[in-house]
């Protein structure tokens, strides 16, 4: 009785389909070819023992698009828009970061002197977007087609035109491994991250206040909350996250490169929004799905990669699975799917409200 | 007449309201063609130059019109409130599909005009389904369609190709010569002015959509299903057909669109029309068309992308070269405009017309 009553609490879950999802990915994947999810233990460049693997790639690879899409969610849920320029202000943040690292030498609090000269960085261009969207009113996806225009240009003037590289051991524990962990460190600073996140939103109405503002203004209003402020506070989010994603993406390949570094990253952030089961026109949000929307997105890539697809034509394999995942979870096809189920078994189960 | 209109809207007097409010439509058309008008002339008085070749003018539309077509399909869909950011993507896939056709298939010319037309509205057809009728979010439903698109492109062929056929080269060069108009070239002898066939195409399209929008029961229905699909609903209106005929319609234009790339460059590239969504998007914008629906139209467009390439040329021309001041200077522009709508909408709003 108690287990049943769960499983039906979980397929009425916002999780719900994101779950099914990466179960169907991995049910593909262990069908096509068991041997994807194997993992090994190697010794890499460095001499250092890690993991590697599919599954390790995987998780590895989402780790930019698992940070973004936690505050791309928080930014739908609180302006009912997702922001657009992501990337290009990735290539921004980045370009900061090699620009501070390039100047001094490469110590420990030097980085982190980097780190927080572009976060300041994102969370100003942040603010922008915030501004043009809280104060203006302007839909979220046309204020940030601004930043979205001349966001990578920006990037290209902050480092001259160039491309610079930056080399350091102490980069490459970031973007790959910590002599003696074996784990990438990309994976760690998610998961850091994740936990920081999640007991901010426990611990302080942040996560509340700013669902209220998305689902109704102004009754949040007349409750005492600023409106104003939470649209900020969700772009200035987003900047940090952003100038984290940048500076991992960064240390992983060693060099910036404004035209191509996060290139597309806000498609599958919103993506990973929308698989994730949150509504994009805002309101109530589950960040857990969003991170995982993140993960399956990266699972399906390297899963086509594994298949021998183009990195080219990945895309257009990609939209296929997204419109089916986004598909199968539309209100109106799962109505069909209960009268028709109704129809069959001449059971009467009770349709969903919305419609 | 409508610097009258502007001042009336503008009036401090108190109590005297506006005899008759100009639409939101009609404001923001007026401030984009007056953008236009003055840009055009400071930059002839300016700069001169090129900018008083009438040569210059009309390529504007010569290296344009596919934009000005699929511009124009975006208008429609974000009128009905909703967006389409594929159709960077059907372009390119159409103009690569429509070179493997004419040479590997050695396909005919109009074969290839219905392989494009038939490319476009099948995309129109099936986003339009999943948006209007499954109730899916357009932006995620046209995401896909962009990610499908390039990704076919590739599959189609990863390399550049080049018609070679010969009767659609003899279209491609085929030129109109407007009488009258033209410059002296370095000897002094006279070039008269030229458009493409496409030119043509896209000004037909815009008169068509002008003429649908304000005068068809489709083209009202367009604009009250975007302002508010629940009145929408409450008038008759069948909300679902309406937005999935704009679609239908945006992926059609995007279909010739397509087309009229291939007569510009005749190349199939899966790089081809690299961005045009966003800057479809943008000259539905600054021509004055809400993303919020229900507020638009396709003369601004028109003007929209014309200012848009303006901009561009006097950026170039005032000798910032470098490609990354057009990008910047394009987000400034969006910036303004933007901003300007978004400032007139929210005084109208205040003081109740609509």
């Amino acid at each position: 009785m108690l287990k049943s009553l769960n499983v039906k609490k979980l397929s009425h879950s916002q999780l719900a389909i994101p779950l099914f999802a990466l179960f169907l990915v991995i049910v593909f994947n262990a069908f096509r070819d068991i041997s994807f999810f194997s993992i090994h233990v190697i010794t890499n460049n460095y001499g250092n023992t890690v993991f590697s693997g599919n599954l390790i790639s995987i998780i590895n690879g989402a780790s930019e698009l698992a940070v973004l899409a936690i505050a791309m969610t928080l930014v739908t849920a609180a302006t009912k828009g997702q922001d657009i320029s992501v990337g290009a202000a990735a290539a921004i943040a980045g370009s900061v970061f090699v620009r501070v690292l390039r100047a001094n030498d490469i110590t420990m609090p030097i980085i982190l002197l980097a780190l927080v000269t572009a976060c300041i960085v994102a969370i100003i261009f942040g603010l922008f977007n915030g501004a043009l969207v809280a104060f203006f009113d302007i839909q979220p996806m046309i204020a940030s087609l601004i930043l979205f225009t001349a966001g990578r240009p920006i990037a290209y003037w902050i480092n001259g035109g160039a491309t610079p590289n930056v080399d350091s051991p102490l980069l490459s524990y970031i973007g790959s491994f910590i002599p003696g962990i074996p784990i990438p460190s990309p994976i760690l600073i998610v998961i850091v991250f994740g936990i920081l996140v999640t007991l901010a939103l426990k611990f302080t109405n942040l996560g509340l206040y700013i669902q209220s503002v998305g689902i109704n203004e102004k009754a949040a209003r007349l409750n005492g909350i600023n409106p104003v402020l939470m649209k900020l506070l969700a772009f200035m989010i987003l900047g940090v996250c952003v100038s984290i994603a940048g500076a991992i993406n960064v240390c992983r390949i060693g060099l910036i490169n404004h035209e191509t570094i996060l290139i597309d990253i806000e498609m599958d952030a919103i993506l990973a929004v929308a698989i994730g089961g949150n509504a994009l026109s805002g309101g109530k949000f589950k960040l857990a799905g969003s991170v995982v929307g993140a993960y399956i997105i990266q699972a399906l890539t390297i899963t086509l990669y594994a298949m021998k697809v183009s990195s080219t034509a990945v895309k257009a394999y990609k939209a296929i699975v997204i419109i089916a995942i986004v598909v199968i979870g539309s209100p109106v096809v799962q109505q069909h799917a209960i009268q028709l189920r109704n129809r069959l078994f001449k059971k009467p189960i009770k349709l969903t409200e919305n419609n | 007449m409508a610097i009258r209109k502007l001042k009336n809207l503008f009036s401090k007097e108190t109590g005297t309201k506006p005899k008759e409010p100009i639409s939101s439509t009609a404001l923001l058309l007026t401030i984009t063609i007056s953008a236009f008008t003055t840009m055009y002339i400071f930059a002839m008085i300016v700069w001169g130059g090129g900018f008083l070749n009438p040569q210059q003018f009309l390529d504007i539309f010569n290296n344009n019109s596919y934009l000005i077509v699929i511009s124009c399909g975006l208008t429609v869909v974000m009128i009905a409130a909703g967006i389409d950011i594929s159709v960077g993507g059907v372009v390119a896939l159409i103009t690569m599909t429509c070179v493997i056709f004419l040479e590997d298939y050695s396909g005919s010319i109009f074969g290839s005009i219905i392989l494009a037309l038939g490319i476009g509205l099948l995309m129109g057809l099936i986003q339009g389904f999943l948006v209007a009728y499954l109730k899916i979010q357009p932006f995620i439903v046209t995401l896909a369609g962009m990610f499908f698109a390039k990704g076919l492109t590739t599959i189609v062929s990863s390399t550049p190709r080049t018609v070679t056929n010969e009767t659609f080269l003899a279209f491609k060069q085929f030129r109109v010569v407007i009488p009258g108009i033209g410059s002296y070239g370095k000897t002094g002898n006279f070039i008269p002015a030229r458009i493409e066939p496409g030119v043509i195409i896209a000004f037909i399209i815009v008169l068509a959509v002008w003429v649908v929008l304000k005068w068809t029961r489709f083209g009202r229905n367009l604009y009250a299903v975007g302002g508010s699909d629940q009145s929408a609903l409450m008038l008759g209106i069948n909300v679902k057909r309406t937005r999935f005929l704009s679609y239908v319609i945006c992926g059609l234009f995007a279909g010739i669109g397509g087309y009229v790339y291939l007569l510009h460059t005749g190349a199939g590239n899966s790089g081809n029309a690299y961005q045009a969504e966003i800057q479809a998007i943008a000259s539905s914008i600054i021509g004055g068309t809400l993303l919020t629906g229900g507020v638009g139209s396709v003369i601004g467009t028109l003007f929209g992308v014309m200012s848009l390439k303006t901009f561009s040329n006097i950026v170039i021309a005032s000798g910032l070269r470098e490609p990354y001041w057009q990008s910047i200077t394009t987000g400034l522009m969006l910036c303004f405009f933007i901003l300007l709508q978004s400032v007139i909408i929210a005084y109208r709003k205040k003081k109740g017309i609509g």
